[in-house]
């Protein structure tokens, strides 16, 4: 296949980026959508242009360090991670926009990588359960209903890719927080702190300045993981329990 | 072979511990010197790599009121490669009452790695995976519960009772995130600075003692020099030197082969798990293999056409027609021999001209079986995920036509020399994981590097660290300090060498060819001929390497480009050592199988007598020869024999 891609150039978070189209020749439709890009670069390198960055890593849909937006849509026409899209999604012919995601929380960094550390402070604002290392009593000790186990791991299965942020028109980052939240408060030992939980990541979230969540949809829509929207509720609902028994401060 | 290398003195584990096997640990923690915590925010501990082994060892000191600095070159520690991991972890919980023990564990461990670990690392390991499944539960990993609200187990490749412990096909995701969310609590709480984006490109060893590292930050290219009272690498294995493995894009052997240089010890690079079930190679564009979780070896029968050249769709293939190889050869094991056995069952295979799909490089993975007797829902259940991972790459439907799958590099046994308490040759150098030579032998068993990864960081490293550091804090330091300006500078000189040859190649290109040479003649199979030529050929490449890659942009941004090149040379260092280690073991042993060491009936043939020991490598230029130091290993508590899955 023959593809024509305008794909977003931008030097650092401080520089003006500018959708630049290139050629792309011999296209196999067993590629994945990354080995298309490595194709270009190694063709941009020898023409000695600047490879394109983009952020990957696993290249196998759990790291969640992929994820661009492809003609509109985070992640691509399929529902999955970047980097498990594969050229036999598009046609012989075909011009594809390739952009970062797009989020004030989510500053670019370069071309298509951006900066997805709020992430990581919304977990550290109460995204765990307080275990110190040690002596943890019996695995067995403790049964965990399999409904309960299995929703937890439903949610649990996030990866921090952020494509709900950048689909959501508020870039709210409500699906990622919503899905730490249910995790855990799905299982025993997560109780202790769970109204605590939810309202220090919602502070740090909106701190964060993602966007509120107006329940459009979009963020489960695109979910490589299938994150459902259901998380969201079970959030406002452990919300609306933290600040009935005002536990949280 | 003189040539090739130089033999030194025997290296021994002066840590190792003596008495039954069943105290040795107990005694170790008993007899090694704590810190008190009021004393332990004084000292200072660099971690570098966020994955299983340095996210839980980062939480635990951290906890425990070291002073950490964590480093990882992802943008966040959540997306460390031990996040990929399928299958499962194991724990001699016994749970399932099928004859499990600590004891049995340890005994499926060293046999499993063909007799190439150290017993007493193996007890440990084996003792504490009880431990591990406890704190991880503790912590809220979702693992895999049946009806009753009880764990479940399942059983992998090698061991004959149900020990893993699992999250569907991902726990080592769910894994990870609990150690990252461990280490994102500790972040809060002051007691580990987080650096993402940096990558370690420099050991500082002053007065013989590890003492900080040289980082570049990715985003700004700025060199940093950061000093602590020990430095702990957690960075991984190395298989990336073959180009196409299982490894994520960017793991790398640069922490580790910085600190080689710096005079740590490298033990038996040679040794690469091939795995056994990888989607086949599709074409030469492709960056990397993908992984089907072994845990499909449980219910999927293996098999190839009797005859070579037999193109039928393998539904219209009858079953006396069909060989299911690994269940003939190895009745009491069948699909679920250890990786490999099975990988190379796989490779005989198609070497005689019977392997399925493009090239002839393939085998049936078949769920037919499976679907009539469970249930199509049933097999959904357990590896929907898996199925859905598969038809997306390949574009077929694996719940009507038979997977097909091939060996590919998975995990590197060999790696940094450490003793019982994981510390390297150069005193406060620490390293744990997949970077450390490991528990593992010569070959490791399935669910049993999540194991290792954080039985090192949560258990082991957290009680051997404190008696290496109770002597400290050591002399404060600062950026004018004559190594670590050395250091700094050796860094930069680098770089500004890399972005001005300004050649004909791309990064990659050499990477592709250094890859396509290891996976030839040092991979699942090596001869003494083989090597020869690869080692031959590695060393021009690495000199073309340096005369004509090119490397575009500057150091000042984000430089990818750069980021590859940098880890590309030094792979080009490490295949040498690798060629070399490979040469000088004429036996087959676990992952590493010398053509010239086999059994009549085509099984790898050990010789113990003269290669019963760790090869530990010894740094001393590079083009010039590395010096062998031998560790003897003995065997007090598990009889030495051939493994047999017969």
């Amino acid at each position: 296949m023959n593809i024509t891609l305008r794909v977003w150039r931008q030097r650092s978070s401080g520089d003006e980026g500018r959708m630049v189209t290139y050629q792309v020749e011999d296209v196999s439709a067993d590629m994945s959508f990354l080995e298309m890009l490595d194709v270009l670069n190694e063709k941009l390198t020898l023409a000695g242009e600047e490879p394109v960055a983009f952020d990957h890593d696993c290249r196998e849909g759990i790291c969640g360090a992929c994820g661009v937006v492809i003609d509109g849509v985070a992640h691509g026409p399929e529902t999955t991670t970047t980097c498990q899209l594969h050229m036999r999604s598009f046609n012989d012919g075909d011009t594809i926009t390739v952009e970062p995601w797009r989020a004030k929380a989510f500053p670019v960094v370069k071309d298509l990588v951006v900066d997805r550390g709020a992430f990581d402070r919304i977990i550290q604002a109460g995204g765990y359960i307080s275990a110190p290392t040690g002596s943890a009593p019996d695995a067995h000790a403790m049964p965990v209903p399999k409904g309960d186990a299995d929703r937890a791991f439903d949610a649990a299965t996030c990866i921090g890719c952020g494509a709900c942020v950048a689909a959501c028109p508020n870039a709210s980052g409500m699906l990622f927080t919503a899905a730490k939240v249910t995790h855990l408060g799905a299982v025993p030992q997560g109780q202790p702190e769970r109204e605590a939980r939810v309202v220090q990541m919602l502070n740090q979230h909106d701190e964060e300045e993602f966007g509120g969540c107006t329940n459009i949809g979009e963020c489960a829509a695109v979910c490589p993981k299938g994150i459902p929207l259901d998380t969201i509720s079970q959030l406002n609902r452990d919300l609306l329990g933290s600040l009935a028994t005002g536990s949280a401060e | 072979m003189a040539e090739l290398y130089i033999e030194g003195d025997p290296i021994r584990d002066e840590k190792a511990p003596a008495g039954p096997i069943q105290e040795r640990w107990d005694n170790r923690r008993f007899s090694a010197k704590l810190v008190n915590p009021a004393n332990r925010r004084k000292l200072s501990v660099i971690i570098v790599g966020t994955g299983l082994a340095g996210a839980s060892a980062a939480a635990t000191l951290g906890e425990a009121g070291y002073e950490v600095k964590s480093f990882c070159y992802q943008d966040s520690p959540r997306r460390a490669h031990s996040i990929a991991a399928q299958g499962g972890i194991n724990a001699a919980k016994n749970y399932r009452n099928d004859g499990d023990s600590v004891h049995r564990l340890f005994y499926d461990t060293v046999k499993g790695g063909d007799f190439r670990s150290r017993e007493s690392n193996v007890y440990r390991l084996s003792q504490v995976s009880v431990e591990i499944i406890d704190q991880c539960v503790a912590q809220g990993v979702p693992f895999a519960r049946e009806y009753g609200g009880l764990l479940d187990n399942r059983s992998f490749g090698g061991v004959q009772v149900s020990r893993t412990f699992y999250a569907r096909g991902q726990t080592g995701q769910q894994l990870l995130i609990g150690a990252y969310q461990a280490l994102e609590r500790q972040v809060a709480a002051g007691t580990v600075e987080m650096n993402t984006r940096h990558e370690m490109l420099e050991l500082i060893v002053v007065d013989g003692r590890a003492r900080g590292i040289i980082a570049r930050d990715m985003v700004t290219g700025e060199i940093e020099t950061h000093f602590a009272d020990a430095v702990v690498l957690s960075s991984g294995g190395y298989g990336n030197v073959f180009y196409l493995s299982t490894n994520a894009m960017g793991c790398n052997v640069t922490a580790s082969w910085r600190a080689h240089r710096k005079g740590a010890l490298f033990a038996n690079p040679c040794y690469t798990q091939i795995h056994p079930t990888c989607i086949p190679v599709s074409g030469d564009y492709q960056s990397k293999l993908t992984l089907m979780s072994e845990s499909l070896r449980n219910d999927g029968r293996i098999w190839v056409p009797k005859e070579g050249g037999d193109a039928r769709d393998p539904r219209e293939i009858p079953d006396d027609e069909r060989d299911y190889y690994l269940e003939r050869r190895y009745p009491a094991f069948g699909n679920l021999v250890p990786r490999d056995i099975a990988s190379r069952a796989a490779k005989n295979v198609c070497d005689e001209g019977r392997g399925v799909g493009p090239g002839g490089l393939g085998v049936y993975l078949d769920f037919a079986d499976a679907i009539k007797r469970m249930g199509r829902p049933a097999v959904e259940a357990k590896y929907g995920n898996l199925f859905d991972m598969y038809q997306r790459i390949t574009g077929e439907n694996p719940y009507e036509v038979p997977m097909r799958i091939y060996p590919a590099v998975h995990y590197t046994m060999g790696g940094v020399w450490v003793d019982y308490d994981l510390q390297s040759s150069i005193p406060g150098l620490f390293v744990t994981g997949e970077a450390n030579f490991s528990d593992h032998g010569a070959n490791r068993l399935g669910a049993s590097a999540l194991m290792q990864g954080l039985a090192d960081g949560y258990f082991v490293l957290p009680n051997t660290i404190n008696d290496y550091l109770a002597d400290g804090p050591f002399e404060k330091l600062d950026e004018n300090t004559p190594e670590a300006k050395e250091a700094a500078e050796a860094v930069r000189e680098r770089i500004d060498t890399l972005l001005s040859i300004n050649g004909e190649r791309t990064v990659d290109s050499f990477h592709k060819e250094l890859g396509q040479l290891m996976w030839d003649y040092c991979g699942m199979e090596r001869s003494e001929e083989g090597l020869r030529k690869a080692l031959e050929r590695i060393r021009e490449l690495r000199t073309e390497f340096w005369r004509n890659v090119r490397v575009l942009g500057s150091n000042d941004e984000l430089n990818q480009a750069l980021e590859k090149a940098g880890r590309v040379a030094d792979f080009f260092e490490l295949a040498e050592l690798m060629c070399i280690d490979a040469l000088h073991r004429r036996e087959s042993c676990g992952g590493h199988f010398r053509a010239e060491s086999q059994t009549e009936d085509g099984e790898a043939l050990r010789d113990d007598g003269n290669f019963g020991y760790v090869a530990a490598w010894q740094f001393s230029g590079t083009g010039r020869p590395p010096v062998l130091r031998k560790e003897d290993l003995t065997y007090e508590y598990v009889e030495m024999k051939q493994r047999s899955y017969k």
